[in-house]
């Protein structure tokens, strides 16, 4: 297994030429996939030559190559990271035993589990944001997004793979099931509720990328260190890709801040409305928006106290974040987390109580922690931004306990602080702390599309610089002049 | 069973030291469940109350049931027969979004002493059939609308109802994941309704009960494990159509539109260390042995049907019935210790039969009257079922005859008093040949008499009265000693029993009592529940290591691989 194979009709670097059942199983997935681009891609802009990177390899040099390409031509591969031959299992039971190569039959539905809704995400998101190249605020910006989606449209290939290739008729079933299951339709919904949800204007985006995307980031992290080398192999490799998800979603917010600060600097005002008026975001705004992705995504994580999550570590299919490097007990059957569980109080105010729950059980509640950290990293950032713009005001990120419509805290209510207050004091409270409807109308109504090289929306800084090695006013996207102003999608501010 | 539920730190429940549990309850008094009316569609709608368990130790999560949870869905299928003559059919759902119900709660049954677990299994079961009997008998027609995890418990509940519609929404599965995941059986029925009832293939029933995960929609509906799997954006108002499309025309014996039911009062007991006292039935209890009595009619049956419905919580069968079914239950859960039931009668055999004439009169046109006549099939059925020796006790005095004569022979062994001073009877009647068949669908006496047809037939023939020596001749009591030895016999008859293994005892009464032929319920009964019981006890489920034990804490089983 390994070498790259870049003209085969699916690149690959797993010899998919030696196994011919596993080929024709995926050469005839192909079309379906490409089918479903079509009416669930980003729509409008399937002629146009997008500048994008393609994995072509897996080395930490030259692992991509750049160039112009109609999406529907995006050679989409499969890449797993080398294999090292004496891997073994990193945690769990059968830690330090030899790595799997093939499905353990005793867990084989647990991981179809696992990849099934890990592989879910990736097709959920690019339907969830297929309106959105339509009110892109630069060329720039509308070339990441559609980097972000062919990516994910790459990460649905990888996933499909493993499906393919281990899983049986139950594993091609489920590969066609991940192409007919629609984002946000009621008979079939994606898996997940947060990838169910539109993504509808850009604020939202950057958002998604930042937040909901980090999850998927802590999830692969989680199955990198999985006993079935595979799966491991696989996730490392998106974990490649991912960071430039998460990089277009922080540095977008971050502009978005950028843009608000030089308003809130001109203008000599913090006054939303002030800002508004000058067609800026304001930071409440902002501060609002991160409240509702950031308890969104600590969703995806699962229950807090979960035996799913123990038996999952028990077994080695998942392990924690960089579990070789940061923990020397990787069996973990003693030890405690000491968890702030809400009880009944008389009132419908929760009374927390710290209970000792054993770590294999809080196993997602640690890796929810990892990835609380991660975000606390990019907020602080975020108010690095404001800090070099001499602005008093800083964001922040919600308590874990607040809004949550999964898990021990869901049916409760918390302030963003995470302190207990009532259904009513939430209801009461609640236009200060979540996007109103009126904050969505505003945000909406910026979202008019800048689609000229060299042009930038006003409610959003410019980034430092561009896309590989180039200037960000570059032209990253050459629109099929056949196909402006008629049917696959109006690009007013070219035509106007 | 329900899954994912937070582990408890299990308090070992100890049995004795608990408040008694107590089966009267109402629908004003649930906490488990909404009972509510649309003309003739009634809708039983699960809401279990987390903080509500019957016993400190575990929180009902996810729709998972306890003791208490069925008690209530029991209460409220006995309520809908007797109250609700005008309901045709029975939606049964969840109350709570994305869930129909978990099952029984692990950690529940992971702190549950083991015979605490076997009652709450049979009882369990009783009330599924309950459920099935009341689609036979009332023609209510009964559905399950899942729309959310139905698992364990969950799926065996809906497969108690006539149909099963399943939403599918790709997420909502029907699954029975107790093998894979706790290391035990689906303990209501659930793998013997998948073959017997839904007739699933037995190989794909096979794939489906060690799949954690369960299957889902059209999967679902092609291997029969549904009905129906109805697109979710269509869900709830197919359920609602499909509801109002069964509803129409009269069910039988008159159960119609406009016809007023019968509210069940309470029984208003009374319950000490010692026993419990209703008006007809009493539990007296001394060491280990705990009698009952049941006293015959105070007065002649009402003079019509009408009449009977205008006292209809003084009829007597019915209150002896219910009295019983309460008895029974107390003594199951709340007197472990006892493992000898000596069964008495009290009262005129001659108002018995009058009574029994009554019921079987009007029994066919009128639906209370035959409701009474099931609310008796049931109690028999609970005593056949209940695991301790029973003795009948016919002496002087007594009145065991046509539907109390049933009592005699439900029981072990029946002793009766030959004393030529003081007479003494045993009497059939039509209630013996037919209305009141045991859970192998034959009579008492038809099981009784299994392979001599003739001796069945000529009990059939001669409703008595016989005396001591006529009816063990007969062959309708075990022994009928004379006034010399009488006393001893049963003495030591007694004596004895209560020396012997409790364990032995029940499996030997066990295999003895439901002779003749296999019926779904004998199935459940004694085979899965038996199979279950072994299981329960057995370390690779309850040792340190097993399944059960450690589901919800961090370790994984460990098994010993030997199979027997
Ligand atoms: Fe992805
Ligand atoms: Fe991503």
């Amino acid at each position: 297994m390994g070498n790259v194979d870049l003209q085969a009709r699916i690149p690959n670097n797993v010899d998919l030429k030696e196994d011919r059942r596993l080929q024709r199983a995926l050469e005839s997935w192909q079309p379906d996939y490409l089918q479903w681009w079509m009416e669930m891609g980003p729509e409008g802009f399937q002629a146009d030559q997008i500048y994008l990177r393609t994995a072509v390899d897996v080395g930490r040099e030259g692992w991509a190559h750049f160039d112009y390409v109609k999406m529907p031509e995006y050679r989409w591969g499969i890449f797993l990271e080398p294999s090292s031959p004496d891997r073994a299992i990193p945690c769990g039971d059968f830690a330090g035993q030899p790595a799997w190569q093939q499905v353990p039959g005793e867990w084989r539905n647990s991981l179809r589990r696992i990849i099934v809704t890990q592989a879910d995400t990736e097709p959920a998101s690019v339907e969830q944001q297929r309106l959105l190249g339509h009110t892109a605020p630069s060329l720039y910006d509308l070339r990441n997004l559609f980097q972000v989606n062919v990516e994910e449209g790459r990460h649905l290939w990888a996933m499909v793979y493993l499906l393919h290739s281990y899983f049986g008729r139950d594993g091609r079933e489920e590969a066609e099931d991940l192409l007919r299951r629609r984002s946000g339709n009621a008979d079939s919904p994606r898996i997940l509720g947060t990838f169910n949800e539109p993504v509808e204007d850009w604020l939202s985006f950057f958002m998604f990328t930042t937040f909901t995307d980090r999850d998927g980031k802590f999830q692969l992290l989680a199955l990198a260190e999985s006993g079935f080398d595979p799966l491991a192999r696989t996730t490392r490799f998106m974990l490649t890709e991912e960071a430039h998800h998460m990089f277009v979603g922080e540095t977008g917010v971050g502009r978005i801040i950028q843009r608000a600060a030089d308003v809130m600097n001109e203008l000599k005002t913090d006054d939303p409305e002030a800002i508004r008026n000058h067609g800026a975001i304001d930071l409440p705004t902002i501060q609002r928006y991160i409240n509702r992705w950031f308890s969104s995504s600590v969703n995806l994580f699962g229950g807090e106290i979960s035996n799913n999550a123990a038996t999952y570590f028990a077994a080695g299919l998942k392990g924690r974040y960089k579990e070789e490097d940061r923990f020397e007990d990787h069996v973990v059957v003693e030890g405690i987390y000491e968890m702030p569980v809400p009880h009944q109080n008389g009132a419908d105010v929760a009374r927390l109580a710290t209970e000792e729950i054993p770590l294999r059980n809080a196993m997602n509640e640690i890796l929810r922690d990892d990835y609380i950290g991660d975000c606390e990293f990019v907020v602080d950032r975020w108010n690095r931004i404001l800090e070099k713009a001499d602005r008093p005001e800083r964001l922040s990120l919600p308590n874990r306990r607040f809004n949550r419509e999964m898990g021990i805290y869901r049916g409760w209510s918390f302030d963003p602080e995470g302190n207990p207050i009532s259904a009513i004091e939430f209801e009461r409270r609640s236009a200060d702390w979540l996007p109103t409807a009126s904050d969505k109308s505003y945000v909406k109504s910026l979202m008019t599309p800048v689609l000229e090289p060299g042009k930038m929306a006003a409610w959003i800084a410019p980034p430092r610089k561009g896309i590989d090695g180039k200037d960000w006013e570059w032209e990253y996207v050459r629109f099929d002049k056949a196909s402006v102003g008629i049917g696959l999608g109006a690009k007013p501010s070219l035509i106007g | 069973m329900s899954t994912d539920t937070a582990s408890a730190p299990a308090s070992p429940a100890s049995s004795a030291a608990a408040t008694p549990i107590r089966f009267e309850t109402n629908p004003d008094a649930y906490r488990h469940w909404r009972l509510s009316f649309d003309g003739p569609v009634a809708r039983l709608s699960m809401k279990v109350d987390e903080t509500a368990g019957l016993r400190p130790g575990y929180v009902l999560k996810l729709n998972s049931y306890d003791l208490g949870v069925d008690i209530e869905l029991a209460d409220a299928v006995r309520r809908l027969r007797f109250e609700h003559p005008e309901v045709r059919v029975l939606v049964l759902d969840s109350a709570i979004p994305g869930i129909f119900c978990a099952g029984a709660n692990i950690n529940m049954l992971g702190q549950s002493a083991h015979g605490f677990k076997v009652n709450f299994c049979k009882f369990t079961n009783e009330t599924r059939l309950y459920l099935e009997d009341m689609s036979a008998e009332c023609g209510v027609h009964t559905v399950a609308s899942l729309a959310g995890t139905c698992a364990g418990g969950g799926y065996e509940l809906a497969l108690a109802c006539d149909e099963i519609l399943l939403q599918d929404d790709g997420n909502t599965a029907v699954s029975l994941p107790e093998v894979p995941l706790l290391g035990v059986l689906p303990g209501t029925g659930g793998l013997t309704r998948v073959v017997d009832k839904r007739k699933v293939r037995r190989d794909l029933a096979d794939l489906f009960s060690t799949l954690a995960e369960g299957i889902k929609g059209k999967r679902a509906e092609r291997w029969n494990l549904v009905d129906k799997a109805i697109p979710s954006s269509r869900f709830l108002a197919a359920v609602e159509e499909h509801a109002k499309s069964l509803a129409g025309g009269e069910g039988p014996r008159g159960r119609k539109t406009g016809e007023a039911g019968v509210v069940l009062a309470p029984l208003g007991g009374t319950y000490t260390s010692t026993g419990v006292k209703h008006k007809y039935v009493t539990l007296e209890i001394e060491d280990r042995v705990a009698t009952i009595v049941v006293r015959g009619p105070d007065a002649p049956p009402p003079a019509d049907a009408a009449a009977a419905r205008a006292d209809a919580n003084g009829l007597w069968l019915l209150r002896v019935a219910r009295e019983l079914d309460d008895v029974l239950l107390d003594l199951r859960f709340n007197r472990v210790e006892v493992g000898t039931l000596v069964v008495r009668t009290e009262g005129d055999a001659a108002q018995v039969l009058a009574h029994d004439a009554f019921v079987l009169q009007h029994a066919d046109q009128d639906w209370f009257i035959f409701e009474t006549l099931m609310a008796w099939k049931r109690a028999l059925k609970r005593l056949d079922l209940t695991a301790r020796s029973a003795f009948a006790l016919i002496e002087p005095g007594s009145c065991f005859a046509g539907s109390l004569y049933e009592l005699a022979v439900s029981a072990d062994r029946a002793y009766m008093l030959d004393d030529p001073d003081r007479p003494n009877s045993v009497q059939l009647d039509a209630m013996n040949r037919g209305p009141l068949p045991m859970s192998n669908g034959l009579t008492r006496l038809a099981t009784r008499f299994l392979g001599d047809e003739e001796a069945l037939a000529a009990a059939y023939a001669n409703d008595g009265p016989y005396d001591g020596p006529a009816a063990e001749e007969a062959g309708l009591v075990t022994l009928a000693p004379d006034d010399i030895d009488y006393e001893d016999e049963v003495r030591i008859a007694i004596e004895e029993r209560a020396s012997l293994s409790p364990d032995a005892l029940t499996g030997m009464e066990a295999n003895l009592r439901f002779a003749g032929p296999e019926t779904l319920e004998t199935k459940i009964f004694g085979r899965l529940s038996a199979w279950q019981n072994w299981i329960f006890i057995r370390p690779n489920a309850t040792g340190t290591s097993g399944a059960l034990t450690l589901y919800g804490r961090p370790e994984r089983p460990v098994f010993d691989w030997r199979r027997t």
